[in-house]
């Protein structure tokens, strides 16, 4: 499991940086988005990858710590998927006036004279 | 009764939340209200800035050791979330709420009506500032970053334009970049040492062995690059210039305290860090490089630069560079005087953005860029209805009097001539630098950083005078315009208070020679933070 994990991982990641140092915004937008997919997913397997163990103490047995997973990279990756696709659709707004008021979806607003 | 000064570490956060959040409920043709709102909150700041100040220096007898811990959730430290006040995050603080103030009251001249919610995204950002120096803990400081970021992304593109938005693009695409790499290295750090309090780390990070104490090398040098970014070091601020360039003036003015977050947060996690070895990026040697590596760059944009904004952009660089510089230096003796030069050069950015946009008005179209330039690229006037001189309100006396004045005034604090402030930094940074040199500690290192930095204060010299001569003397096509006091003031004020600062040098040089001398002995910290006690006695099962 931990071989795939880290395989997807670092395909996306790899995808993710590719696209992003492309001159199209939408190639560096959708960068973005797999790179944030990466680390997302890099920040859940900090918590190290278990099957079968609830993150949430049961108040009626006494809490034993090796059934439980790590409850706090779940909270952390909940906070920074929020913020990443929050962000995001900051940038994609950006990227459409960019494209509106430029006229070309370089990112530098102007095509390069090649 | 409630304690008001017990509670007083989350003012900071608290006030501008509410503030920003309060106008965005009010309609937009309401902008008495709004201002008021913004002027309140940013009064309050500046006040509870001000208090923790004086409850950092021992005032009051409430934090004896100067440090003050405050538990939002009255959680004890590793486990809840926790605020803490020294005497360093006070000074950033104060420095942001004065910066703030003067901005805000700019921006009511006329830079707050070019687009929606001006004040609520100046108020979170505001609030993600003083967030990031307060925060005791790592993911926090990350939470912070991203409101004081996404405020700034709006903040930027307040006033549109082409340039406005084709810059944005990029400042957002790298800063989304960087806070990516803020994520993988608190997961990787979070991974090895099992907590983000910055307090509990500096403690586990020395515990840490083999292939553990490897990976979270790794996780702090992703951290520190993330820092880097932030803090506008070379080869990681090609963003920079341009986007600071191209926001509207007062936006453009806090933005200068914002770089300074990245470097607050380096010397802070690497004070707590050094102890047990600190890891690569918040090493000596690498931030010494860095620092290197900015300054030479910061000047040889200063020279080859016409365009003011762009200018200023630059001393940004510059003021990174020197700050990264000298805290690369070993030993404490340097951490002060760069605090001072700190404090000298927010206010001078701030004030000099501000100025610019003043000096901006005076010009017809195309006059800063050389006459040759302009038939290349064959540049027309474009339409600036930014830059309509319809000016309602009290005008100064003087107008070109005061732009020359306090354009000279910044030239001098920038560079470093007596006899304001910007001397008596740089001085006492030189100074203290050669006394490490005599004190054989690395005398080479501190050589070459007195060489770069005066080096680069020659280089702003030759810009700034040669901008000044084009600016002012040489003036063919000029209109004298008309400034207001609410423009004019903000920049007359932070002028005056680095005026303040060269003469209060001594006091002021005493808080920060404290304040870094607690950053060298980070038990106190580690302690204060550890052992802070919660309001309600914890219930034991």
């Amino acid at each position: 499991m931990e071989l795939i994990y880290a395989a997807a991982i670092g395909v996306l990641a790899g995808s993710g940086v590719w696209l992003i140092l492309r001159p199209r915004t939408f190639q560096v937008i959708m960068g973005l988005t797999l790179v944030s997919y990466a680390v997302n997913l890099f920040i859940f397997g900090m918590g190290r990858l278990t099957v079968g163990r609830p993150p949430i103490v049961d108040a009626s047995v006494a809490p034993d710590p090796a059934a439980l997973a790590d409850p706090l990279p779940q909270a952390l990756v909940l906070t920074a998927i929020v913020i990443g696709f929050a962000t995001t659709a900051l940038f994609l707004v950006v990227l459409l006036a960019s494209r509106g008021l430029t006229g070309t979806d370089h990112v530098d607003g102007r095509e390069s004279e090649s | 009764m409630i304690d008001w000064l017990q509670h007083a570490p989350i003012y900071p956060i608290a006030v501008p939340l509410i503030a920003g959040a309060a106008m965005l409920l009010l309609a937009d043709t309401r902008r008495g209200t709004r201002a008021a709102i913004a002027l309140a909150s940013c009064l309050a700041q500046l006040a509870a800035a001000i208090a923790l100040l004086a409850l950092a220096a021992g005032a009051g007898g409430v934090w004896p050791d100067g440090i003050g811990v405050y538990l939002p959730g009255d959680w004890p430290a590793p486990f809840g979330i926790v605020l803490v006040v020294d005497r360093l995050a006070a000074i950033m603080l104060g420095l942001t709420a004065v910066l703030g103030l003067a901005s805000l009251i700019y921006s009511l001249a006329r830079w707050d009506r070019l687009g929606v919610h001006f004040h609520s995204l100046f108020q979170f950002l505001l609030m993600g500032l003083n967030g990031a120096f307060l925060t005791g803990d790592l993911f926090n400081l990350f939470v912070f970053f991203e409101v004081l970021l996404a405020a700034s992304y709006g903040l930027l593109l307040h006033g549109s334009g082409v340039a406005r938005v084709s810059a944005g693009l990029q400042y957002i695409a790298v800063n989304l970049v960087a806070s990516f790499l803020l994520l993988i290295s608190i997961a990787l750090i979070y991974g090895v040492a099992g907590t983000l309090n910055l307090a509990d780390l500096a403690v586990r990070a020395g515990t840490l062995r083999g292939s553990e104490r490897l990976l979270f090398e790794a996780g702090a040098a992703v951290l520190g690059l993330a820092f880097l970014v932030k803090a506008g070091a070379w080869p990681l601020n090609f963003w920079l210039v341009r986007g600071y360039g191209s926001a509207s003036a007062p936006v453009a003015a806090v933005f200068s305290v914002m770089t300074k977050v990245g470097i607050y947060a380096l010397l802070r996690i690497g004070s707590l860090l050094l102890p047990t070895g600190a890891p690569a990026a918040f090493s000596l040697d690498w931030m010494f490089a860095a620092g290197l590596a900015t300054l030479v760059f910061g000047a040889i944009g200063l020279l080859a630069t016409q365009q003011l904004e762009q200018l200023v952009g630059y001393c940004v660089i510059i003021s990174a560079g020197t700050l990264l510089t000298a805290l690369g230096m070993p030993g404490v003796t340097l951490t002060g005087p760069a605090l001072f030069y700190l404090l000298s050069s927010v206010l001078t950015t701030g004030a000099f953005f501000m100025l610019v946009e003043l000096i901006e008005r005076t010009r017809t179209f195309g006059a800063n860029v050389l006459a040759v330039t302009m038939d290349m690229f064959d540049l027309d006037d474009p339409e600036t209805p930014n830059r309509s001189d319809d000016v309602v309100g009290v005008a100064i006396p003087a107008a070109m009097a005061f732009l020359g004045l306090a354009f000279v005034a910044c030239a001098l604090l920038v560079t470093g001539l007596p006899p304001l402030s910007g001397f008596v930094a740089k001085f006492s940074l030189l100074s203290a630098a050669v006394t490490a040199a005599n004190a054989s500690l690395q005398p080479a290192d501190a050589w070459i950083l007195v060489a770069v930095v005066l080096a680069s204060g020659l280089a702003g010299i030759v810009a700034f005078g040669r901008a000044g001569i084009r600016i002012f003397w040489s003036a063919d096509e000029r209109s004298t315009p008309r400034l207001r006091v609410s423009e004019a003031g903000p920049v007359a004020v932070l002028i005056l208070l680095c005026v303040g600062l060269a003469a209060g040098a001594g006091p002021v040089s005493a808080y920060l020679d404290d304040a870094a001398r607690a950053l060298d002995q980070p038990a106190q910290y580690i302690d204060a933070v550890l052992s802070a006690r919660t309001a309600r006695p914890l219930e034991s099962h």
